[in-house]
């Protein structure tokens, strides 16, 4: 033996998942809705994806550079950003505004606040709603050949009735990612298989729009689906609300955390302005996370019970 | 209903493959041996021999010194070389006794003789098993005895072996089962004349099929025997883990497992209290893994106490190629040495020699809040809120979330995607709150 040996203190092995592979895994995740997204509204929701996800890389890389901070783009959690902030545009949007976007949710909302895992917020939907107050209307221009514009959630809002299974293939306008339920679907089911996210928050979310919808709104099944599949509900359930950073690590918070979601959007939803109201309550109930994990740390092991 | 198992844990790459179906070798020490004063917890031993001494194999040559302290034993005959401070595998120098090996193994007088079990009382066979110097060898090694002294007999509901063996790489108390079951079988019933309302569990995870099928054949006809299939799952054979894994009942840090009514030994210790009661042989022998990718030819040893690592090696071909970290016990809680001059004792149950140090290869990067070290906890409780108090030297929040809970399995380490030295941290922390505590009282 020439050479000193390593010592540290135990566990001396490594489980093989990486930061990194793990936003590689919701990358892909996303494909799904991505390709049905370009396929259905053309080549400029591809030109959309390309420029949000290199204004957000762009801007990490050259923000930690100015501050001569250690890189971490390669971790590929702003290519994420990216995705999903690419995925809630219109298809028709001008360039600059994603690219702006991009910027602000990366630069403000991440770097600002102390760069990857110290977000308070999800960076690419406080990016989404710093957009949709600024520039509400060609946020909200789902204009397309074909088609006036108006979405699923809308058509219901005004009391007109909806085509759920356009809405769960994606035959519907919205943004690009977050038209079809199936493709979304498909992302989720393989986060959860490879164990990236747990269901309990996309699912309680869900279910809780559910419920909400089927008490506050009408007592009628399609109205009830159409509230699941319409207004990007899936795509922020399964890839929005479980951001690791902005979600509660206890088990019992996510339950919290996935009711207090479906109790906001419905409340956005059925009573607020909007017809939609998804990306807000994610926002807000961000806020409450370090709140609800407070009140819902696990008990000990074995300290159960009055004794303690 | 599921395999028996607890909430929490890791999947770790289990490399058992590696020596699993090598039957153990006895190997016989070549130079000095060495018998370090504390192989145990709590006090340390005192050494009864001095320099020029002869002493014989089974001889008593370190004495409790305490209620919680073990004595040690010698293995072989010789001459006493001299008593002195030796490293040992925790890195520490220990007080220790050094024996010129005469290679003759000339034991004390009737070391190995007979003896029925069911004429001794209760006192006597506590007192063989401290006589014996037995303590855990699963990796903590609480003296035995101790351990079957509980403040109340009667309230003794579960003996339960350990025989999980969770730890990956590690094989032999695989082997001890397959090649010695009846010895196992005979320390059980050993410790169940000692608690008579007891019934006896053997706990094996479920990739040991050929031990759990054997196993189940020899205590078919016992009525106060049974085996029990767990998942395989790491640290299933944590103390903890396992207790509520066989009864479902729960044991914290402030309780011992006969609070909850159980006594857990694991295999090793368990054929050690049969030999040193039933055949009079105190403990002496250690089997011993050697395994690992820097191995020429992974092996398990019936080692003699005392024997230096470096023989191990030898025995096993050498190094097929350059080792980056050897560790003495598994990779999850094993401790990684600074060299191989060091004894084997009582319980170093593997040498793992590993080409690549997966810690040293990952930099540790920023937490990502992914929850995964909260969801395999064993002790349930929330290791990314801990590290942050640990960064912060903040004791009293490092306690208020129930840090001293902390098994120190080494799961959260393992998942965690950021690489982030989690275990490490609560290591020092936990040892900072006890002398803390200490000090305080």
């Amino acid at each position: 033996m020439s050479k000193l040996l390593n010592v540290s203190a135990s566990p001396h092995v490594r489980s093989k998942e990486t930061t990194q592979s793990i936003m590689a895994d919701v990358c892909i995740a996303m494909l799904p809705a991505t390709a049905f997204g370009v396929f259905q509204f053309g080549f400029h929701a591809l030109l959309v994806l390309i420029v949000t996800v290199a204004a957000c890389v762009l801007s990490e890389y050259v923000f930690q550079k100015m501050m001569k901070l250690p890189l971490t783009v390669s971790d590929m959690s702003a290519v994420v950003t990216g995705m999903i902030l690419a995925l809630n545009m219109p298809a028709n949007i001008p360039l600059w505004i994603p690219a702006l976007g991009g910027i602000f949710a990366i630069i403000v909302v991440k770097q600002l606040y102390g760069g990857i895992g110290q977000n308070f917020m999800n960076p690419a939907l406080a990016g989404r709603c710093f957009l949709l107050i600024s520039f509400a209307g060609k946020m909200s221009d789902f204009a397309m050949d074909g088609w006036t514009g108006a979405t699923p959630l809308a058509q219901l809002k005004a009391g007109e009735t909806v085509d759920v299974a356009a809405m769960f293939i994606g035959k519907i306008p919205g943004t690009i990612g977050e038209v079809s339920v199936i493709a979304l679907l498909i992302g989720g089911i393989y986060l959860a298989v490879k164990k990236v996210i747990s269901l309990r928050i996309p699912v309680t979310y869900i279910l809780t729009v559910a419920v909400f919808a089927f008490i506050f709104g009408k007592q009628d099944m399609t109205y009830v689906i159409a509230h699941i599949c319409g207004g990007g509900l899936v795509f922020g359930a399964f890839f929005m609300a479980t951001d690791y950073v902005t979600s509660p690590i206890t088990p019992k918070g996510q339950i919290v955390f996935g009711v207090l979601l479906g109790i906001l959007t419905g409340l956005f939803r059925i009573f607020g302005g909007s017809a939609e109201g998804v990306s807000y309550a994610i926002i807000i109930s961000n806020l409450l996370v370090p709140l609800i994990e407070r009140f819902t740390l696990p008990t000990a092991f074995g300290k159960e019970g009055k004794k303690s | 209903m599921g395999l028996a198992t607890f909430k929490g844990g890791v999947h770790p790459y289990e490399g058992k493959e590696l020596s699993e179906n090598k039957p153990t070798q006895i190997l016989m020490p070549k130079g000095d041996m060495v018998y370090p004063m504390s192989q145990h917890i709590g006090a340390p031993a005192a050494p009864l021999v001095k320099k020029g001494d002869k002493v014989l194999a089974g001889q008593k040559i370190g004495e409790a010194s305490g209620f919680i302290s073990a004595n040690v034993i010698c293995s072989v005959s010789g001459t006493v070389k001299a008593v002195e401070p030796r490293r040992v595998a925790s890195g520490a120098m220990v007080n220790s006794v050094v024996v010129e090996n005469d290679g003759e193994y000339q034991s004390v007088e009737g070391m190995g003789t007979d003896r029925d079990p069911s004429k001794l009382s209760k006192q006597e066979i506590r007192d063989i098993v401290k006589e014996a110097g037995i303590v855990g060898l699963g990796g903590a090694g609480f003296p035995t005895h101790v351990k079957l002294t509980p403040k109340n007999e009667n309230a003794i509901e579960y003996v339960l072996v350990n025989a999980a063996e969770c730890e990956p790489y590690l094989t032999s108390d695989y082997r001890m089962m397959l090649e010695e079951p009846e010895k196992l079988i005979g320390g059980l019933k050993v410790m169940l004349q000692l608690f008579e309302k007891a019934k006896g569990v053997i706990g094996i995870e479920n990739n040991k099929p050929e031990a759990i099928k054997k196993l189940q054949e020899m205590v078919k006809d016992e009525p106060r025997i049974e085996v029990c299939e767990l998942m395989t799952k790491y640290p299933q054979g944590g103390e903890r883990s396992l207790i509520n894994a066989i009864t479902g009942r729960k044991v914290n840090s402030s309780m011992l497992p006969a609070d909850a009514g159980c006594i857990v030994d694991n295999v090793d210790t368990v054929i050690a209290i049969y030999m040193a009661v039933c055949k009079t042989t105190p403990l002496m022998r250690r089997i011993v893994t050697v395994t690992g990718d820097a191995i020429a030819n992974p092996q398990n040893y019936n080692v003699k106490i005392g024997t230096n690592f470096q023989e191990l090696v030898e025995a096993a071909g050498g190094f097929k190629s350059e080792p980056e970290k050897l560790i003495a016990g598994g990779p999850m809680m094993g401790m990684a040495l600074f060299g191989l001059d060091i004894p084997v004792t009582k319980t170093n149950s593997a040498l793992l020699c590993m080409t690549k140090d997966e810690v040293a290869a990952n930099e540790p990067t920023p937490c990502i809040r992914c929850g995964k070290c909260v969801s395999v906890c064993p002790s349930h409780i929330v290791p990314v809120m801990m590290m942050k108090a640990a960064l912060k030297g903040d004791c009293e929040r490092f306690e208020k979330l129930n840090g001293m809970e902390c098994v120190e399995c080494g799961s959260c380490a393992f998942i965690c995607p950021a690489k982030r030295p989690l275990t490490q941290a609560f290591k020092e922390m936990r040892k900072t709150v006890a002398a803390n505590r200490r000090k305080k009282a």
